[in-house]
C-alpha cells in the first residue's frame, strides 16, 4: 500500500471542500438541527414525566452517536459520489490506485469530516443541554469506536451497491440510516421491539451500543461480553462490506461498467 | 540503438474481448517499442478504445496477455499502471478542481517524485500557466484536451495511450500538440499508441499504423509507404477502401 496514492483521495476532498460552502454546511447543518430538535424533546420529557431516568445522556447522547454514526456512513460514500459526479472513474481507476488504498483514502475522508461533524454536536449537545459525557465513563471509546466503524462498514456497502446498479442507485444510500434507525434500537430499549425484530438488531452492533448506553446511564453494569459481540460484529461487516465492493469491482473490470458507468447497466 | 532499447514497452499478444456473442476484439497482437508512435485506426466501433481498456486496466480481457514495461498487467495491476498514462476526450479531468489542484492529485495517484516541479514543468510544456488556478470545468474542451495531456505526462509514462487527443482542438493549437508529443516521444523512452480519425495527422506523426476492423487487426506498415503499396493515394484513401472492404483487406485473406 502507497500512502500518497492513498492522501490523493482525502487531498481531493479538502479541495473540494475548501472551496464549497454547499459541501461544508451539511458537514454539520442537519445534525445540528436534529441535536437541537432533540434537546427540546429531551427537556419536555424530562418535565412532564418526573422520573430519575436520564433523559439527557439517555436520549440525547443516542440521537448524537446515531448521528456521528450517519455522518461516517455518508463520509464514504460522498467522497465516492464525487467521483461519480464528476465522471472520474476511468481517470482515477488507470491509475496506480489499489482497492485497498481507494478505500482507505475514502475512510480517511469520512474520519475528517465526521469528527466535525461529532465537534459540532457534542459543543451544541454540551453547551445549550448539558448532555455530559461523564455519564458513560470509560464505554464511551469503545462505544464511539463500534459506532465507527459500523459507520464505515455501512459506508463501504453503499458505494459498492452504487457502483454495481449505477448512479441513480445514490438513492438507496441516503435513507439507509434511517432504514436501520428502528432495529438499532436508539430510541427506545430493545425489548420494546418484537421478538423477530429484536433478532435482527442483535445483528446490528449499534443496538449493543445503545442498549449499554442505557445501561450504563442507569447505572448498571454492562456486559463486557455485549462489547466484545458488538466489535466483533462490526469487524465482520468491515471485512463482508470491503469483500462485497471487491468483488463488485470486478465484476465492474470484466464488463466494462468502470469505462461505461455513466450507462449505468453494460447490456 | 541497443536491442535492450528497443524491448517493447507495449507488448499485447492474443488479445480478446466477447461481450456475451459478440467478439468485440479477436486475438490481436502488436507491440510498441521506446520512442515509437504507433496509430490504432478504424471505424467507430472497429474495437480501438475497447482494446485501449484493456491496457488501461478498466476492462478485463477475455483471452491474451498484456505487458507494459516488461510487467503483466493481469498480475501486477498496479505496478503496470504505474508507468501507463493516457488522455482521451471522453475522460476529461474533474471540472470542479483547478488545474494545478488535478494535476497535483494525479501526480500523488501515479506516485510523481518531487511532484511539485514536475507540475510546473508541464503546466509550462502545455501553455497551461495562466489557468494554473482556473477550475477545469470553465476551460474551452480546446484548453481540456492539454490539461489532460498534461496529466497523461506527469508520470513520465512508458507507455501513453491517446484516444483522439486533439479531436476538439483548433488546427494550430492541434499542430503545438502534436509537435510537443512527438517532441516527448523523440526525447524519451515512452512509446506511444494514438488513435485519431485523422489522416493528415496520422501519417504525420505516427511511425506505424494498425488498421482495426471489426476487432481484428487486418492491416499494419508505415503511414508513408503504406497507401503506395495497395495503390492508393493518401492514407485516407486506404483507410476508406478497408472501411468499406475490411473482408478484402485481412492479412490471411
Amino acid at each position: 500500500m502507497k500512502l500518497s496514492r492513498l492522501a490523493a483521495v482525502p487531498l481531493r476532498q479538502f479541495y473540494l471542500y475548501r472551496g464549497s460552502a454547499a459541501r461544508v454546511l451539511p458537514l454539520f447543518a442537519w445534525v445540528t438541527i436534529d441535536i437541537v430538535l432533540w434537546g427540546f424533546m429531551t427537556k419536555f420529557l424530562s418535565g412532564m414525566t418526573h422520573t430519575q431516568y436520564r433523559f439527557v445522556p439517555a436520549l440525547l447522547g443516542a440521537v448524537l452517536f446515531w448521528d456521528f454514526m450517519s455522518r461516517v456512513m455518508y463520509g464514504v460514500s460522498t467522497s465516492f459520489f464525487e467521483d461519480v459526479w464528476s465522471r472520474n472513474f476511468l481517470n482515477v481507476f488507470a491509475s496506480p490506485i489499489t482497492i485497498p488504498e481507494y478505500i482507505g483514502g475514502l475512510l480517511v475522508s469520512s474520519v475528517a469530516t465526521s469528527l466535525i461533524a461529532l465537534v459540532v454536536m457534542v459543543v451544541v449537545a454540551t453547551l445549550a443541554f448539558g448532555l455530559s459525557f461523564a455519564a458513560y465513563g470509560v464505554m464511551l471509546a469503545p462505544f464511539v469506536l463500534i459506532l465507527f466503524l459500523f459507520g464505515m462498514a455501512l459506508g463501504i456497502a453503499a458505494i459498492a451497491i452504487v457502483l454495481r446498479m449505477g448512479p441513480a442507485a445514490e438513492w438507496f444510500v441516503w435513507p439507509i440510516p434511517a432504514l436501520l434507525a428502528p432495529f438499532a434500537a436508539v430510541y427506545y430499549p430493545l425489548a420494546t421491539l418484537p421478538a423477530p425484530m429484536q433478532w435482527l438488531a442483535r445483528l446490528l452492533p449499534a443496538s449493543y451500543v445503545f442498549e449499554g448506553m442505557r445501561t450504563v446511564v442507569a447505572g448498571r453494569h454492562f456486559n463486557s461480553a455485549m462489547l466484545s459481540t458488538a466489535f466483533a460484529l462490526a469487524i465482520v461487516y468491515i471485512l463482508l462490506a470491503y469483500w462485497f465492493f471487491a468483488r463488485v469491482f470486478r465484476y465492474a473490470v470484466q464488463t466494462g461498467l468502470i469505462a461505461r458507468y455513466s450507462a449505468e447497466t453494460i447490456s | 540503438m541497443g536491442t535492450a532499447e528497443r524491448e517493447p514497452v507495449l507488448r499485447v499478444k492474443g488479445l480478446r474481448k466477447d461481450y456475451g456473442a459478440v467478439q468485440a476484439v479477436k486475438d490481436i497482437a502488436f507491440d510498441v517499442c521506446p520512442n515509437e508512435i504507433v496509430g490504432l485506426l478504424g471505424l467507430n466501433g472497429a474495437g480501438k478504445t475497447t482494446t485501449i481498456s484493456m491496457i488501461l486496466g478498466v476492462l478485463e480481457p477475455t483471452a491474451g496477455s498484456i505487458h507494459i514495461g516488461g510487467v503483466d498487467l493481469a498480475r501486477h495491476r498496479s505496478r503496470a499502471l504505474a508507468c501507463t498514462n493516457f488522455a482521451a476526450v471522453y475522460a476529461p479531468l474533474p471540472g470542479n478542481l483547478t488545474v494545478y489542484q488535478n494535476l497535483r492529485v494525479f501526480a500523488l495517484l501515479y506516485g510523481v517524485k518531487n511532484f511539485k516541479a514536475r507540475v510546473e514543468i508541464v503546466l509550462e510544456s502545455f501553455d497551461l500557466k495562466k489557468f494554473r488556478n482556473v477550475k477545469c470545468g470553465v476551460l474551452s474542451s480546446g484548453e481540456q484536451t492539454r490539461v489532460g495531456l498534461a496529466k497523461a505526462m506527469l508520470n513520465h509514462p512508458r507507455i501513453l495511450l491517446l484516444d483522439e487527443p486533439t479531436a476538439s482542438i483548433d488546427p494550430a493549437s492541434a499542430r503545438d500538440i502534436r509537435n510537443t508529443l512527438r517532441t516527448f516521444a523523440r526525447h524519451s523512452q515512452v512509446g506511444v499508441l494514438w488513435t485519431s480519425h485523422n489522416m493528415y495527422e496520422v501519417e504525420e506523426v505516427c511511425d506505424r499504423v494498425l488498421f482495426l476492423s471489426r476487432g481484428e487487426i487486418i492491416l499494419q506498415g508505415d503511414p508513408k509507404s503504406l497507401p503506395s503499396q495497395y495503390g492508393k493515394p493518401t492514407l485516407e484513401e486506404l483507410f476508406i477502401s478497408v472501411a468499406r472492404e475490411p473482408l478484402d483487406w485481412r492479412a490471411d485473406s
